[in-house]
């Protein structure tokens, strides 16, 4: 099998037109939710100019943010662990599961253990996690990796979900009522809950001054698994840090604005210090996230908050759906963060997109992610990643535009041959052809138009000057 | 008022109605017009496909061909829009500079520069108007639905002189419609899916047209329409603003 690339992948999503436009209206439903909700607040526009000056400070200024971050931590009686990659992050995750003998524990939604692979490297190791957000839970049974960074089971409908629990935890098959589904979910999760010892979560936001972490849920499953944890563990990425609890006040009015059109996440958590006999862990991830920040084209992806207001709006996303991005962080910012990780393998992603721009106007932290995605463009031909076909082409194409005469002769070669010869360029291998005509071949191009039209006035005035 | 036209390569070759009707429309609205006639393309082919670094000669041939012109006036958003952006000179610098302060779409240049107090066209039909994505949110041609600004369209503005007409907005209203550049055929499904759907937005409303400045998103819209026997047909902007009483 070749490796997965989105073209491919997106037209066998796109092979079921009702999911498709299903998933599409959808996923701009919840951008018109985010469109009204922003607009309900006059200062919008300032709030993101801040959000992306505090986020650009921060990460000017993000090993001095990290170092206070770690030593009030510390004074609050968290452990603090440092991990260069994914493989440590594992590591140190199994280690303290490890010494504390605990067999059964729960995760609330966190991508970086998903960027990660945390639950399949445990699982090799005999340790079963449940993940207790509903979507990540509803995936997490089918074996799938989340589709969107926000509502990771989007791909799915309501009759997916309910073939995926009469099959695992026993409802009535082909029930698909979302309230019987919800119920059957909240029993069978609950009962995970009261036996676990051990609660893994992601982090929203890490507050330098305070050494205290925020987590953003809408449906609790953090608090639940943290409050009956006797040991709790925070993953998160270096770029999550904020100065200042005054900070977070910005981001959390923009967070849940942009990602789905709440006012607020149902809870917004701060878990500053363990509880009395409890341990804390907080586990501060790299993964490739300083090259991104050594690289001034790229380092502004680092502000981004995970709202996913970029995918809902767009359309190749929304058309495509998460799956034909072959990635764990798929729409436009993955676009941005995967060819970091293996230029090689996502070198197709900044590619699946009509630079339209319109993620870069929904971002909450004003990531101009269109321009990243064209920047990347240009890195990944230049390193040789674009193919040997694409690139020989361009090559022709360049020589073309560079020389007029050339130019116009090609023109004049390509309008009669789709003019005399039409079968040489409507073809099936011809890929605009085969779901679109060609545009008609006019005689002459407007340069030759203008040409003669230029000869004839001049030709008239000489007349009339004559006579 | 002396103005190059600057006519994209697929303009020039392919829909030259379109590069005629934006010299006559310039000329009526007593524009001076000359054509630099060594003139190719801008290059956003291969800049947005990632060869931006094969298109140093293709700059330098666009720097030669107007680094003389006042304004330059090109009847496509994105082409425009590239130019501004990416137009790049290592012999010439500050004439690229000076290009790219002076060139403009054809819609804005008549709002901002010319500012006709009327204009003589009449196009009496039903006609959808197509958002283009570069000539919106690069150029800000008009107001968009992600940011809570003041309404307002410079080209509908125009099209909304023009008598008889009756103009539709999509449900969308500014959704991609898929084509891309080279996107329309390396994500070939996803550009035809986005297209279709676009069209379908635009059909419910029973138009006769769909227009717009951008004539690569009507080729595009137009290669679906005709393959699937629409009698929707598309229509560049400068054709209508072109049309009907002459002077």
């Amino acid at each position: 099998m070749g490796k997965p690339v989105h073209s491919i992948l997106s037209k066998n999503f796109i092979a079921d037109n009702d999911r498709t436009d299903w998933h599409d209206e959808t996923l701009f439903m919840v951008r018109k939710k985010r469109d009204y909700a922003s607009n309900q607040i006059p200062e919008w526009e300032t709030l993101r100019q801040w959000a992306s000056q505090i986020k650009a400070h921060t990460l000017s200024n993000l090993d001095h943010y990290l170092t206070v971050f770690e030593k009030n931590a510390n004074a609050n009686g968290i452990q603090v662990h440092w991990a260069a990659n994914a493989m440590e992050h594992n590591e140190i995750i199994y280690g303290i599961i490890k010494q504390t003998g605990i067999s059964s524990m729960v995760k609330s939604k966190s991508m970086l253990t998903e960027e990660c692979h945390l639950n399949e490297y445990l699982q090799d190791k005999g340790i079963q996690v449940t993940d207790t957000d509903l979507g990540e839970w509803i995936i997490q049974l089918r074996k799938e990796h989340p589709s969107h960074i926000v509502l990771p089971a989007i791909h799915l409908k309501k009759q997916d979900v309910s073939d995926t629990f009469h099959q695992h935890i026993q409802t009535e098959k082909n029930n698909n009522d979302p309230k019987y589904l919800t119920t059957a979910a909240r029993h069978h999760l609950r009962n995970i809950f009261i036996k676990s010892k051990l609660a893994i979560t992601g982090v929203n936001f890490a507050i330098a001054e305070t050494g205290g972490i925020v987590i953003c849920t809408n449906e609790g499953n953090a608090d639940m698994g943290v409050h009956g944890a006797a040991v709790h563990i925070a993953c998160m990425g270096i770029e999550k840090i904020i100065p200042e609890t005054l900070h977070l006040s910005i981001f959390l009015r923009l967070l849940a604005r942009s990602a789905t059109g709440q006012a607020i996440t149902t809870y917004s958590s701060h878990f500053t210090s363990p509880r009395k006999g409890q341990q804390m862990h907080i586990v501060i991830v790299d993964n490739g996230r300083t090259r991104l920040l050594g690289n001034n084209n790229f380092r502004n992806s680092l502000k981004c908050i995970r709202c996913a207001a970029c995918f809902n709006t767009c359309p190749v996303y929304r058309k495509t759906g998460g799956h034909s991005y072959h990635s764990i962080v798929a729409g436009p910012i993955g676009s941005i963060l995967n060819p970091n990780t293996d230029i090689k393998a996502n070198a197709d992603l900044p590619f699946a997109c009509t630079l339209c721009g319109s993620c870069s106007n929904v971002c909450p932290v004003k990531i101009d992610i269109h321009n990243q995605l064209w920047i990347w463009r240009q890195q990944i031909s230049k390193e040789g990643y674009a193919g040997k076909t694409k690139s020989l082409s361009m090559k022709m194409m360049a020589y073309i535009l560079s020389h007029p005469n050339v130019y116009r002769f090609s023109g004049n070669v390509f309008r009669m041959t789709l003019k005399y010869f039409p079968l040489i360029i409507k073809n099936k291998l011809n890929p605009w052809y085969r779901q679109r005509e060609m545009p008609e071949a006019p005689k002459k191009s407007f340069r030759q138009w203008y040409i003669q039209k230029q000869k004839s006035e001049f030709k008239k005035q000489h007349i009339k000057k004559d006579s | 008022m002396e103005v190059a036209l600057f006519i994209p390569c697929y303009i020039d070759q392919l829909y030259p109605n379109v590069a005629v009707a934006t010299l006559e429309l310039l000329q009526k609205l007593g524009c001076t017009v000359s054509y630099p006639l060594q003139q190719t393309c801008c290059g956003q082919p291969l800049a947005n496909s990632g060869f931006s670094h094969l298109s140093n000669k293709c700059n330098e041939n666009f720097i030669n061909n107007f680094s003389d012109a006042g304004y330059i006036v090109c009847p496509s958003g994105s082409c425009t829009l590239h130019v501004k952006e990416h137009l790049e000179s290592q012999s010439h610098p500050s004439k690229a500079e000076k290009i790219k302060s002076h060139i403009y779409e054809l819609s804005e240049f008549i709002t901002d520069v010319l500012k006709p107090k009327n204009l003589s066209a009449s196009f009496p039909y039903k006609v959808g108007f197509l958002t283009s994505c570069h000539g919106q949110r690069g150029l800000h041609l008009s107001s968009m639905s992600e940011i809570n600004e003041p309404s307002f369209s410079k080209p509908l503005q125009l099209l909304n002189n023009v008598k008889g007409i009756e103009i539709v907005m999509p449900r969308r209203i500014d959704d991609c419609c898929g084509f891309g550049g080279t996107f329309c055929v390396y994500e070939e499904a996803a550009s035809i899916k986005m297209g279709k759907d676009r069209i379908r937005d635009f059909e419910t409303n029973n138009v006769d047209y769909i227009t717009g400045y951008d004539v690569s998103c009507l080729m595009h819209l137009e290669g679906i329409l005709k393959r699937n026997k629409s009698r929707v047909k598309t229509i560049h902007i400068a054709e209508i603003l072109n049309s009907g009483t002459n002077g």
